[in-house]
This record gives C-alpha cells, structure tokens and sequence, in this order.
C-alpha cells in the first residue's frame, strides 16, 4: 500500500477532504478572532495591530502559503469528488428521496463550496491582492485595511454578498464539521452526538461572527 | 386495523435488458387486500399481464421474510418503500389506499445494471465480500464458543453489523450511489472480533479498492444509507470503516 493508494481511494480522498476541511476551520478561528478586533473600540487600532503582524511577520506569511495549498486542494478535491460522484448514476429516479433521508445541506456540499469559493475570489479582490500587491507580495508597505473595509462596506450589495457567503458557509460547516470527524475515524457514539451539537454551535457562531463584520461597518458600529 | 379492499394505478419500469431505454408504463390493479403483501400485489399483477399475453415484470425476490436481501424495488421515492426498517416483501398493502398511484423503480446505480425490468446486477456486492469479507480458518475441530472472551457490547454491535442482508437499499438511496454503508457492515462485524484480527489491514484495504473498482460513489456523510436500510445498519459503522481504513492505511508495511 503505497501513499499514493492510501490517498486515492475513495475513502483515503475522503481522508484529503476530512483533513483539509478540519485545517481551514482551524483558520476560520484565527482569522474571525483577529477580525473580531474591528469591535474593540478603539477606531481600528488594535484591528490594524495584529493586520500588521499577520502581514509582516514572515511566520504567518508561511503559514499563509500552507493555507493557500490547503484550500486548493480541498476545492480541486471537493469538486472532482462531486462530479464524479454525480456520473455514477446515469439514469435518475422518477421520484427521489429527498429530505427525507437526509438533510439539503449534507447533499449540497459541493453547491454551498462553489458559492464559497466564488465569495472567497470577491473577497481575495477586495482584501488581499490590493494589500499583497502594494507590498510587492514580499514584506513590503501595507494599506489601511481597517479603512478599506469602511471603504468595501459602505456598499449595499457588498454587504449582501459577504452575508450570503457566510451564510453558505454556515451550511457548508452544519454538514462539514461533524463529517469531517466521522471520516476520521471518530465512530464512538458520545463523542459523534458531542460533535454534532459542537458543530452546529461552531457553524452559528462563525456564521454570526463573520456576517456582523460588514454589517457594522454599513450600519456604522464601527 | 381492519381489512380494506383497495384498487391501485402503479407506474412500473420496463426494461427489456441492460441494453435497452426502458420506461414507465402504467397498470391498473383492482381489488387488492390490504394484508397482501407489495410483491403478492406483483404477483396478482402478473398474473393479470400473463392472462392477457403480455410479458410479466421481472423482480427479485426469494425468502420473502425480510432475511434474504433479495428484493429491491424503489417505491414511491424510497427504498423498499415507505415503511422504516423494512425490506420490500415484508411491506404490506395497508401502507396504501384506495386509488393510491404508486411509482416502482429499479435501483438506479451504474454499479447495479439492470437486468429486467425492476431486477438489477447486484453481483458487485458478492465480489466486493470476496476481496476478503471473510476471516481464514484452518479446519480441523470446532473451537469452543467461549475459548475466546469477547466483551458483551463488542459482540452486539458486530451482530447488529452482521444483520446487513447486503440488498443494496444503502446503494440505491444515495447521491452518489455510495456503497459504504453495506462496506462497513462487512468490515465492521469482523474488526468488532478477536477473530477478524489477524486480516485486519489487508480486509478493508482490499474491500475498498473492490468497491471502487466496481464503479459506486465515495460516501459524504449523508446519512440518507441510514434512514433506509432494512436491518438498520448504524452509519457509525462508516466511521468505523474510516477509522480502519486509516489504521491500516498508516501503519501497514507493504
Ligand atoms: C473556509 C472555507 C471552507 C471550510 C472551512 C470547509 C470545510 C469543509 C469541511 C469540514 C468539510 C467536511 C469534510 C468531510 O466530510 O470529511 C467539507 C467538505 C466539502 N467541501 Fe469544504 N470547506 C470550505 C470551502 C470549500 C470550498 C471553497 C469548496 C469548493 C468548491 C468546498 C467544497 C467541499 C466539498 C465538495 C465537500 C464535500 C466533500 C465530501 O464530502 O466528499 N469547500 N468542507
Ligand atoms: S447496509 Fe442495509 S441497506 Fe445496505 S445492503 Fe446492508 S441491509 Fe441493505
Ligand atoms: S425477498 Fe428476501 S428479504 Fe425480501
């Protein structure tokens, strides 16, 4: 059994999915808790502090290209799956299941992550290319990303689009981050039904936590 | 409940072979007993088609006591119907009611050709248990039963693993045609053992890359196995296969 087969079998793509999905949620906290600094009241100046250092240092510009590699390859991976999956049955059924079975959201991962990606391309545009270009994408001089978000959020529909993109990532996360445990193995049954309530807990809260950010800005709390 | 009479319309899939379109035709059954049983109805229905010359519906079926995994038919958008924990024969008439129309299909899974009408090839399922669904034992006496201890709740949950009659219901339920809830059953009823021990890595290695090769999906958590399977096999059991899978995956050394 070499890596190579472990991985490309259908349960070991499931494995690349489990474990990138458990990597960008990781993410998701360190960067909705440095974002969570725009609310400190005190006009952004904390918010720009740690900007700065994710920006600057070379330590989280490291980490930042092992990121870049993790969310590649869970929507290279994601999307292959999804299609490939769908060309197993050439011929539908009349009547389908439906929700009955299941919940919409556990059989619309691979919709809920377009969307997410599309809002992720909106969001790299507005955010990070301007920034990273500025700085000669090495360490050099960055823009006032507190100042850019007033900018970026005192559009309408700007606004809505970064809250349907939280909101398809809440949805993406109800279904992922209990998924993403029992494809790892987790089968014991107190720590499936913990799981579940923590991942619903964990999809709410980021959902919230991500879609009040341009919402403040456009009602100006911040 | 009391006895009712009932007269149905029924859309079937006709399929002359694995080659051919196939479609739907309608059919017309009258005066059918509620305590009849689905495939009696079939069987009322085919008689009728024979009597007018016609070709009668091709299905499985063979104990017709819920043991077997022979019968398979996807009834009105579910697997074996509408009843929880049941197989298609043990689904009786008083789940419907007069003039009911009532939509039959075969599995629909590329994994599971059909063959006829509402029978399909599962035979993908026998070769996936000869990839090593199965433990080696030298003959010679039988060993005692209780020469081995083996904790009460391991024993029962490998039995509830063994009750998968393998009919493909999991497969035919969902999205992507997955057949990981039937795969872990297989393994999950000899890793739960002392005695599937031995062939422990090579086991689910060797399953899984069958299941793949036979052509079903990958599986996404969604649980739509579950709620459909006949003999209510648990989908920890899918994290059971992950779990295994993974074990062997890391630490064997071939
Ligand atoms: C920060 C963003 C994202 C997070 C936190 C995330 C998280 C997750 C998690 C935890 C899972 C469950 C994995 C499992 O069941 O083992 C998952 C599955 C999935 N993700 Fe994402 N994801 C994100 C973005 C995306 C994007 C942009 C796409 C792409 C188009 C995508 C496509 C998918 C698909 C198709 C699945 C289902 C795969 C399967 O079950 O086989 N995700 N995601
Ligand atoms: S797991 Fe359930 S639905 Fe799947 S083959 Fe076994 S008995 Fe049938
Ligand atoms: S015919 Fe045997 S289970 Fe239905």
């Amino acid at each position: 059994m070499t890596w190579k087969q472990v991985f490309t079998s259908s349960v070991g793509k499931k494995l690349v999915m489990g474990f990138t999905g458990i990597f960008l949620i990781l993410f998701l906290i360190v960067h909705a808790g440095l974002n969570a600094c725009i609310w400190a009241g005190d006009n952004g100046e904390m918010f720009t502090k740690g900007a700065h250092f994710m920006g600057s240092n070379w330590v989280p510009r490291i980490l930042e290209l092992g990121l870049f590699a993790g969310l590649f390859l869970h929507v290279i991976q994601g999307l292959m799956l999804e299609f490939a999956n769908r060309r197993k049955r050439s011929v539908g059924y009349a009547v389908s299941y439906g929700n009955e079975g299941s919940k919409w959201y556990s059989r619309s991962m691979g919709l809920l992550g377009t969307l997410i990606l599309l809002f992720l391309v909106l969001h790299l545009y507005h955010f990070w290319l301007p920034n990273r270009s500025n700085q000669g994408f090495l360490l050099g001089e960055e823009i006032n990303l507190f100042e850019k978000m007033k900018l970026e959020f005192s559009v309408l529909w700007v606004v809505i689009v970064y809250v349907l993109g939280c909101i398809s990532l809440g949805y993406h996360l109800a279904h992922g981050f209990q998924s993403a445990f029992r494809t790892l193995g987790i089968h014991n049954k107190r720590y499936n039904t913990l799981l579940t309530s923590v991942g619903y807990a964990f999809s709410i809260t980021i959902t919230l936590l991500f879609a009040m950010m341009p919402v403040s800005f456009y009602l100006g709390w911040v | 409940m009391e006895h009712y009479n009932m007269n149905l319309n029924l859309k079937v899939w006709r399929q002359k072979n694995c080659k051919s379109k196939g479609e739907f035709k309608l059919y017309r059954v009258e005066n059918i007993s509620s305590e009849m049983s689905f495939l009696e109805m079939f069987d009322v229905l085919n008689e009728q088609l024979i009597h007018d010359g016609e070709d009668p519906i091709t299905f499985d079926h063979d104990c017709r006591e819920g043991i077997c995994g022979a019968c398979s038919m996807y009834i009105n958008g579910k697997p074996h119907g509408p009843w929880q924990a049941n197989t298609t024969c043990q689904l009786h008439m008083r789940a419907f009611n007069d003039g009911d129309t009532v939509v039959v299909e075969p599995w629909r899974a590329d994994a599971f050709p059909v063959i006829k009408d509402l029978m399909v090839d599962r035979s993908a399922f026998d070769r996936i248990i000869q990839a090593g669904g199965y433990i080696s034992v030298n003959t010679g006496n039988a060993v005692d039963g209780n020469a081995i201890p083996i904790p009460k709740d391991d024993a029962d949950a490998s039995f509830a693993a063994a009750m998968c009659i393998g009919c493909g219901a999991c497969v035919a339920a969902c999205k992507n045609s997955s057949a990981m809830l039937f795969l872990s059953a297989k393994v999950s009823h000899l890793a739960l053992l002392p005695q599937g021990a031995p062939e422990r890595k090579s086991r689910v290695m060797n399953m899984v890359a069958q299941m793949d090769k036979e052509g079903f999906g990958s599986c996404t958590n969604t649980g739509a196995c579950e709620a459909t399977c006949p003999k209510e096999i648990s989908i920890t059991n899918i994290a059971r296969l992950n779990k295994e899978y993974l074990g062997a995956g890391f630490t064997s050394d071939k």
